[in-house]
């Protein structure tokens, strides 16, 4: 993926002012709410929030307008999925990498947000990669393109952690053919596990370790508790994480595959006493969607991509429309940055395939995902109380000719496509003007150092 | 040019290292480093000590007089962060027996993975190491060296680039942490990446509050409590009163001062090349940032038809602005040579000049900044009475091509770079 890559328009896109504190009425307009169908009317927005949903809306004095011209809105896509906007990925040194986590390495000025943000994206889950058994902690952003690390997290929402199970963690590293001709690790020292009983073993044994772990700070602070002097144990950032799944204060997202291992983890998160939120891919999840469903974990699958690798095989683009007749909370995502910008075609094949109707295929990236991430009160859907995180499509956001023209989140406009075309010959020309200058500064300098004596 | 008193002749004879007498450069342009440059000002030093420094300066009787009217006097140039004085292995580290098991790659952070935090830069010091001598000669008189191999890497220390003994050349040891989150590549071991050397850091940090905590227990009353094992790594990182991190992106720069403000540690960033586009981001924080002098280049072999990114291109027109921006917002700043060659590091403070850095501030960004961003400017740094007399002689303004070095001044003792070698050209 090129994700140093900046296009021309994005990099010097200005934003419109923050629009925090300052009243907006998107009138005019075919709003697509996903839990309250649809409604053609006005949406007020004040202070970043949807304030009111209506035919018609009172316009306070000195509001700002947009006309959405009979165009749809919906709200903002959420991508369950994500790995854009970090500098880094995976930890794939060691089994269990609970200690390394996503924010430490966002990257706030990835080109790949913009481009999400012109495919309707307000928010997504940037997940660690699958490598290991037990990957590192997620993070939640909004797509918030300007803003600071800090800035683009959703704040807030619940911390995630990243599980993986299969072929992914199953490797053990370099084939020795090969680590003989790079010179890295030898044979000896290949990970474990080799085989998915060993996946279980690992993610067993460190689920044993929190909660020793856990037990060990209990006694602490009941010593302390009775006025006992004593002395804090080493606080570990690898179990830290693993204790709060265990508590309830983390949410468990697990890359997974084929139904028996999606069972293993199942009856291993019964046995052990944790939850799981979501599994993720989950592509033989229609076999086993009742006990998906039983156990109140969510899926986040993808529509039809598949085949990839053989644990990938046995998949059918109904898998999204059966666990969600099953009764399993279903969402789209993407795992990928160019994916991402279509999301709202990845919901509409679950009509064609599966036939659900159009609120059903448009909460698999809206608020399904919200519910997955647990920020449904802010996200998710156009309702009174919730961020006013908006898209404004063209036509039907689920017919593959609609285009994004605005996105809003906090009631702020992030994306203008015009304002996007408008700036593109000027960022052109300023790149132009820049490679000219330092083409020229080199001759000189070329010719400098030929003058100077050696 | 100079005149030569009885007490000079002596100095003349005397081997560098010393204790020299008394020197006075008369009548020169002279950039005290923590003012406006003074025009004929006097500088007297005595014992390897700056005693006086001004325009009504009496020249003492003893002294040995440098004729200072076509002279510039600096305070002598610091290199911010550096690896001179420390030898660059020359001899390969042998090839172990091919049957000899390799060290088990690190499996978590208990393994302290390259991590030396106990070195000092100090104790590694070669005074006789061919770096001193460039770096003299190319006006230096001060290297704030480091170790700089590993996520740990060692701490640093204030030298002074002459001396014959290691500990001659020492002014202040254990001067702060150098921090690097270069990762070495997958099969070996934790981390593997940027995400796994930040989470190493935050734990050895924890790790060495609770080791604090639990000596400190333990020295108040060892009977009946297990003793803390002893850990070299987390001696040397609560050593230093300061860590250095890599930073030279906005993203890095508010990625590392969030990190040092987690860690409550005092932060210094080095690298730093998008300042112009984070100063704001810098001045909020307090953090200082040293310059790194190599300036962003387009790579000599790189494909002409490859399309750069319009950041690549506005970050390499930008970089030398950022030291003009930096002190227009009042960042406290340095440079530092990362592994320019000393005598175009003059050259390529003349980039920042040219992009709207005023001369005192790139004095001050060579010398006192450097001091007071490693914590020695109590005895280095500018010129003022008291502090240690490293001074930089030049005959005219250091950053124009034509000015050559004349002398240079450390600890009192004068040195004359050697004259560039005229080879006949081709």
């Amino acid at each position: 993926m090129t994700r140093t890559r900046f296009p021309i328009a994005a990099l010097t896109l200005v934003m419109l002012a923050d629009a925090r504190g300052e009243d907006l009425v998107i009138r005019n307009a075919k709003i697509l709410t996903v839990t309250k169908g649809r409604l053609d009317g006005e949406i007020l927005v004040r202070d970043g929030k949807i304030a009111t949903v209506a035919e018609k809306v009172m316009t306070p004095a000195g509001a700002r307008v947009i006309d959405a011209g009979g165009q749809f809105v919906m709200p903002g896509i959420i991508d369950c999925h994500s790995h854009i906007a970090a500098e880094a990925i995976n930890e794939s040194s060691v089994s269990v990498s609970s200690m390394v986590g996503i924010e430490d390495v966002l990257n706030p000025e990835d080109i790949a947000i913009y481009r999400a943000l012109a495919g309707g994206v307000t928010t997504a889950n940037i997940l660690h990669g699958s490598a290991n058994s037990i990957g590192g902690k997620c993070s939640v952003i909004k797509m918030r393109w300007g803003k600071d690390a800090r800035g683009i997290l959703f704040e807030g929402a619940k911390p995630g952690i990243k599980f993986a199970l299969g072929e992914n963690v199953k490797r053990r590293g370099s084939a020795p053919e090969t680590t003989a001709r790079t010179g890295t690790a030898p044979p000896a020292f290949l990970r474990y596990p080799a085989t998915r009983m060993g996946v279980e073993d690992v993610i067993r044994e460190a689920f044993l370790e929190a909660r020793q772990y856990q037990a060990g700070w209990k006694e602490y602070r009941d010593k302390v508790a009775r006025g006992e002097r004593v002395q804090a144990p080493r606080r570990d950032l690898k179990l830290e994480p693993l204790v709060e799944v265990l508590e309830n204060k983390r949410l468990l997202h697990a890359h997974c595959y084929r139904s028996d291992e999606i069972l293993m983890l199942l009856r291993l998160a019964d046995e052990l006493g944790f939850k799981i939120k979501t599994l993720q891919h989950v592509l033989e999840g229609y076999k086993v969607a009742k006990e998906i469903a039983a156990h109140g974990a969510g899926a986040s699958t993808f529509s039809d991509w598949w085949a990839y690798k053989i644990e990938a095989w046995d998949a059918i683009p109904y898998n999204a429309a059966i666990m969600h007749k099953k009764g399993v909370l279903v969402s789209l995502n993407s795992d990928s940055a160019e994916l991402m910008r279509r999301l709202n075609t990845e919901a509409a094949k679950a009509m064609k395939y599966g036939g659900l109707t159009e609120d059903e295929a448009l909460a698999l990236v809206t608020i399904n995902p919200a519910r997955q991430l647990e920020v449904d009160h802010r996200a998710g859907s156009i309702e009174p109380g919730k961020d006013a995180d908006l898209v404004i499509f063209d036509r039907h956001p689920l017919s593959n000719y609609a285009k994004v023209q605005k996105v809003l989140i906090d009631g702020e406009v992030y994306f203008d496509r015009e304002t996007d075309i408008n700036k593109r010959a000027a960022t052109a020309a300023r790149r132009q003007a820049l490679l000219d200058k330092q083409r020229q500064q080199q001759l000189e300098q070329k010719k400098g150092a030929a003058r100077r004596p050696q | 040019m100079i005149r030569f008193t009885a007490a000079g002749l002596i100095i003349a004879c005397l081997a560098a290292g010393e204790v020299p007498g008394v020197l006075a450069i008369r009548g020169a342009r002279v950039y005290p480093g923590n003012g406006p440059a003074i025009d004929k000002g006097t500088v007297v030093v005595r014992n390897g000590l700056i005693e006086a420094v001004g325009t009504g300066v009496a020249v003492p009787a003893d002294a040995w007089v440098i004729d200072g009217a076509m002279l510039t006097v600096y305070p002598g140039l610091i290199d911010g962060l550096s690896t001179w004085g420390i030898p660059t292995r020359t001899t390969p580290t042998p090839a172990p027996p091919a049957l000899a098991p390799a060290a088990p790659p690190a499996r978590g952070p208990e393994d302290r993975p390259s991590t030396t935090s106990w070195i000092h830069a100090q104790d590694q010091v070669q005074p006789n190491d061919r770096s001193v001598t460039e770096a003299r000669n190319s006006g230096y008189t001060m290297a704030v060296t480091f170790p700089t191999a590993g996520i740990f890497a060692g701490q640093g220390a204030a030298l002074n680039l002459a001396g014959e003994k290691p500990g001659q050349m020492t002014v202040a040891g254990s001067t702060g942490m150098y921090i690097s989150t270069g990762v070495r590549g997958t099969g070996t071991g934790f981390p593997g990446s940027l995400m796994g050397v930040i989470a190493y850091i935050r734990q050895v940090y924890i790790d060495a509050d609770h080791y604090a905590a639990a000596k400190q227990t333990y020295q108040a009353g060892a009977r009946g409590m297990r003793r803390p094992d002893y850990d070299r790594a987390l001696e040397g990182v609560l050593e230093s009163p300061r860590i250095l991190l890599p930073a030279s992106r906005r993203v890095e720069m508010e990625r590392m001062i969030r990190l040092s403000a987690d860690l409550k540690r005092k932060a210094v960033l080095y690298g730093g090349h998008e300042g112009f586009r984070a100063a704001e981001v810098l001045k909020a924080s307090g953090v200082p940032l040293l310059v790194s002098l190599r300036w962003p280049e387009r790579a000599r072999d790189s494909d002409p038809d490859q399309k750069e990114p319009l950041r690549a291109l506005e970050v390499r027109e930008g970089a030398a602005s950022t030291p003009a921006v930096l002190a227009k917002q009042g960042v406290k700043f340095a440079f530092y040579s990362a592994g320019v060659e000393p005598p175009e590091l003059r050259r390529a403070v003349k980039k920042a000049i040219d992009a709207g850095l005023s001369v005192e501030d790139a004095v001050r960004a060579l010398s006192l900044n450097a001091a007071e961003i490693h914590g020695f400017a109590d005895r280095a740094g500018s010129i003022e009475p008291g502090k240690i007399a490293n001074l930089t002689i030049a005959d005219g303004d250091l950053f124009q091509d034509r000015t050559r070095i004349k002398y240079v001044i450390i600890d009192g003792v004068k040195y004359e770079p050697a004259a560039p070698r005229q080879e006949a050209t081709p």
